[in-house]
Order: C-alpha cells, then structure tokens, then sequence
C-alpha cells in the first residue's frame, strides 16, 4: 500500500547515495518547497472554504462565477493581490511596517515544524513539541504590534492593542487545556502523545475532563488566531480591519494568509493532542474493526480530524456575535481560566489513579 | 449560591450558544434553504415573492374594459405626483352625461412603489405588477398611458 513514510525513506536512500554529506542541506530545501508549496495550497483552499460555508450558513450561494462553481474564484483573488500596489503611508515607521507581515508568516512557518502529517512524516519531531508550539505560537502578537505601531493609524494601533490583551490572555487557557492531555500522556514530544492514544483518542479516552479542556482549547484557539467572535483585533464594523487597516497588495495577502494557516495549524493540534493526529480510530480489545481502520490512510485520517475542526471553527465564526473587550476578558479570567484549572486537577487525579482506559 | 448562579449563568450560555450552531447548521446541512436567485440565469423560471412591487398597471379584461371611475383618489393619495388623470365626460345615448378618464398617466420615473395609490382606488381598477426590467435609453419611455386605447368602463362600477 503507497505511503509517504515509505516514499520518504526512499528519497533519504537516494540521496545519501547521491548527494553524500549534502544530504541534510537539500533535504531542508525540499521541506522548505513543500512546506511553501502547503502555505500557497493551504490559503486557496481554506479561505474558498471559509467563503462557500459563509455562504451556506447565511442561506447564500457563495462564489460561483470563476471557473466550475466557483472553485477558481481564490486563484482570481491572488493574482489579483500580487499585481496591486503596496502602498506604504507617508508617516509610517517603514522598517517595522515592512517586517511585520513577515514576522506574522514567520510564526506561522515555524509552527509547521513538529506537526505530524501522517505516519512517520514530521519535518522535526522535538522532544518539547509541546511546549514549542505554545512557545512559538505567542510571538505572532510582536507581528500584529508592530503592524499596528509602525502604521501611525489610530483604527490599527487599536486593533494591535486590543489583540495584544487578547492573545496573552487566552494563552494560558490554551496551555491548561494542553497540560491535560501531557498530564495524560506523560510526554511533550508530538509522536509520543499520538502513540499514547494508539487504544482510543484521548478525547473517548479521558472522560469528561478532556471533553472540557477540548471546548475550552477550541475556544482559546479561536480567541489566538483573531477569528470572530474573538475578531476584535480586525472588528470590520468598528475599526475598519484593524491592525492591518493601512496594508494593501502582497502585504496584506500574507496576513490574510498567516490568518488561515494560523487556523490550519491550531486545528492540526488540537486534532493530534484530542484526536490522535494520524492514528486510526482504534478501539481497544476490537482487532478486526481496529485492522479495517488501519486501511485508511494516516494522512487522510490526519487530514480529515484537521478539516473538521476547521469546519467547527469557520461555524463559530458565522453563528456567533462579536464580544466586547470587558466581555472578553471577563470570558477568560472568570470563566475558562478557573474551569481549566478545576479541571487540570481533574484529569491529574485520573492520571494518577489510572482511571483513564 | 455564587456558585450555583455561576455554573446556572455557564450552562444559560452554553446552551444559547449551541442553540445557535443548531439553526446555522441546519442551514448548512440544507442548501435548498438558499434565498439567493441566480437572476440573469433563471430569468425564464424567476420566482418572486407575492407582495413584489414591480409598477402600477390598470386590469383589463378580455371586453378591453377596465373599472377606474376617474375619481383621481390615487392622484390624490400618491405623495410625489406619479399619477395624472385627464377626465371627460361621456354622454350616453339618452343625453346623460357621465364622468370617465381619458387618459391615466403614470410616471415611472418618479414612482417609489409605495402602494398608496392602489389602496386608495376604491374599485381596484390598479395593481402592482411584478415586472421590473424597467430600465429604457430615453426618460421619456417611463411616463406611461395606463389605460388602452379605446377602453371603456366596465358597466355596473360606480
């Protein structure tokens, strides 16, 4: 049966053969194509989706005009975005202006690295992948601050400000509900966490504490990639788009860009930390059922938990009003952060006891 | 009872939230709730709604007769002066004279389709069509004669 992870070992055969000592340096440079290849793939079809299931729940049609139902409509938008002017405002700081977007895809490229696309493929399987992730997914604020600073617009300094309060605040609830699952599995490496949930996801696993931390993660995830009704950092209604008000062609394209890859790579962990990333659905002590599952793919299965999160996510976006910022904090300081915490207790006391299955 | 109002105010929300998802999934779930028309494509088979104002017209019936008595109620009741009757008076054979219209004009151009009019007009003689392609090369186009050439009032309305 095809599989990537045999493809990849290949590959490494032939080119320790061939290319001897270089070996690691082009394997960087193939990662890096594909992982650029994934962002460009990944924003077509993420920011369509997001249109067609806007459209639907709204009782719309959508996009339907470019190409077969609409499904060129993405590649339009960015031909159109690459051939717009990048206009940089007068008094801007231009330095920071210029870095910001780039810092924001940055993060976005970094968080890439310890997630596990299928079986055996994982560009960096870090012992703290954890731990990384939430390290790592905390330095986009200094991108959207620093686009808000240096555009000297009052709509984006807001914008960046409030976004600041948000993503360090919702942080912590991020980090509860990820503390459970490693509580759980006793592991901060990636592969680890996803062998330990080899008998069962850890969200059948876990009981209802990870039932709680689940929702509570999928709330603070929306909350740290800006997405409504987190979105007061863009507010379209109140501070025109936000920190990204003063950005145009290209510029703007890669925030919009790191906004989606941002919700691709938090669905990705939230599935591997709940949902067991690549691995089957397997029931212990069901041999036959667990065998039949085993012939699905790990990458359609990884794949598959991902869009539905997505899917989830792009829900929440559509359904639900935009918060206040008082309401806002009071959301996570009164309520998910005492619930996680509870919680976390919780599910040590499982993990202690072995209550677990 | 702070805890109890705090987990009754977690699980209100909760449950509004989800109730929420519930309708907007319902429609993602059901594309044949979609509103949108497609209307250049699905202009043969165009569905409009029933209280749809399109323009004023006047009924005719297969007689070319049409029941408007001239009363100019709905001249008097349109707020920008769409309507303009033109009245005479027709003599019947015994050398009566009766009031009746000469010509109904309407302008289109002017009309904001209030409905006024056509719930002034004591004997229905208007109602809203559905058209609404209205759009013509020379203004002039839009001030329309209502009633047909040659129409007369149907007997019996008064």
């Amino acid at each position: 049966m095809f599989s990537f992870q045999q493809l990849a070992q290949q590959t490494h055969a032939w080119l320790q053969q061939h290319t001897g000592s270089f070996t690691v340096l082009v394997e960087c440079a193939i990662v890096a194509v594909f992982a650029i290849t994934l962002f460009a793939v990944l924003g077509l079809v993420l920011v369509l989706l997001e249109r067609k299931v806007a459209a639907h729940i709204q009782i719309r049609v959508g996009p339907n005009r470019v190409g077969p139902a609409g499904l060129l409509q993405t590649v339009a938008d960015t031909l159109k975005l690459l051939m717009k002017e990048g206009l940089v405002p007068n008094l801007a700081d231009k330095f920071l202006f210029n870095l910001a977007p780039f810092i924001v895809m940055m993060v976005a490229m970094l968080l890439l690295a310890p997630v596990a696309f299928a079986r055996g493929i994982q560009i960096w399987d870090i012992n703290i992948g954890v731990l990384y992730i939430s390290a790592i997914s905390s330095i986009s604020v200094i991108g959207i601050l620093m686009a808000g600073w240096s555009s000297n617009n009052k709509y984006a300094m807001l914008g960046a400000m409030r976004s600041g309060a948000q993503i360090v605040s919702y942080e912590l609830s991020a980090g509860f509900s990820v503390l459970c699952i490693v509580v759980l599995s006793g592991s901060l490496r990636i592969s680890d966490i996803i062998a330990a949930q080899e008998n069962g996801w850890w969200i059948f696993k876990g009981h209802i504490p990870v039932l709680i931390s689940f929702v509570i993660f999928i709330i603070a995830v929306t909350a740290e990639t800006n997405r409504a009704p987190f979105d007061l950092a863009e507010a379209e209604s109140e501070l025109t788009a936000g920190f990204h008000t003063e950005y145009s062609g290209m510029r703007f394209a890669l925030f919009f860009l790191a906004e989606y890859i941002n919700i691709f790579i938090v669905c990705a962990i939230g599935a591997t930390l709940f949902f067991g990333g690549w691995m089957p659905l397997h029931i212990a002590h069901w041999e036959g059922f667990n065998h039949v599952m085993d012939y699905i793919p790990s990458s359609v299965w990884f794949m598959g938990k991902t869009f539905a999160l997505i899917l989830l996510i792009m829900w929440f976006r559509w359904t639900f009003p935009r918060l206040r910022v008082d309401q806002l904090l009071t959301l996570e300081w009164k309520y998910l952060l005492p619930i996680g915490l509870f919680n976390l207790l919780l599910v040590a006391i499982i993990a202690i006891m072995g209550w677990h299955f | 009872m702070f805890l109890k109002e705090y987990i009754s105010d977690v699980y209100q929300g909760v449950r509004s939230l989800l109730k929420g998802m519930k309708k907007t999934g319902y429609y993602f779930v059901h594309p044949s709730e979609i509103i949108t028309q497609q209307y250049p494509d699905n202009r043969e088979q165009l569905h409009l709604p029933e209280r749809f104002r399109g323009e004023v017209v006047m009924t005719h019936d297969e007689n070319n007769e049409h029941a408007c008595t001239g009363c100019t109620a709905c001249e008097l009741a349109c707020p920008n002066g769409t309507i303009k009757i033109i009245t005479k008076f027709d003599v019947s054979p015994e050398g009566k004279k009766k009031k009746a219209i000469d010509t109904f004009i309407y302008h289109l151009e002017l009309c904001t389709m209030c409905n006024l009019c056509i719930e002034a007009c004591p004997t229905d003689a208007i109602k809203m069509a559905q058209t609404f392609e209205h759009s013509v090369f020379n203004r002039n186009l839009l001030t329309k004669k209502l009633n047909l050439p040659n129409s007369k009032i149907r007997e019996g309305v008064e």
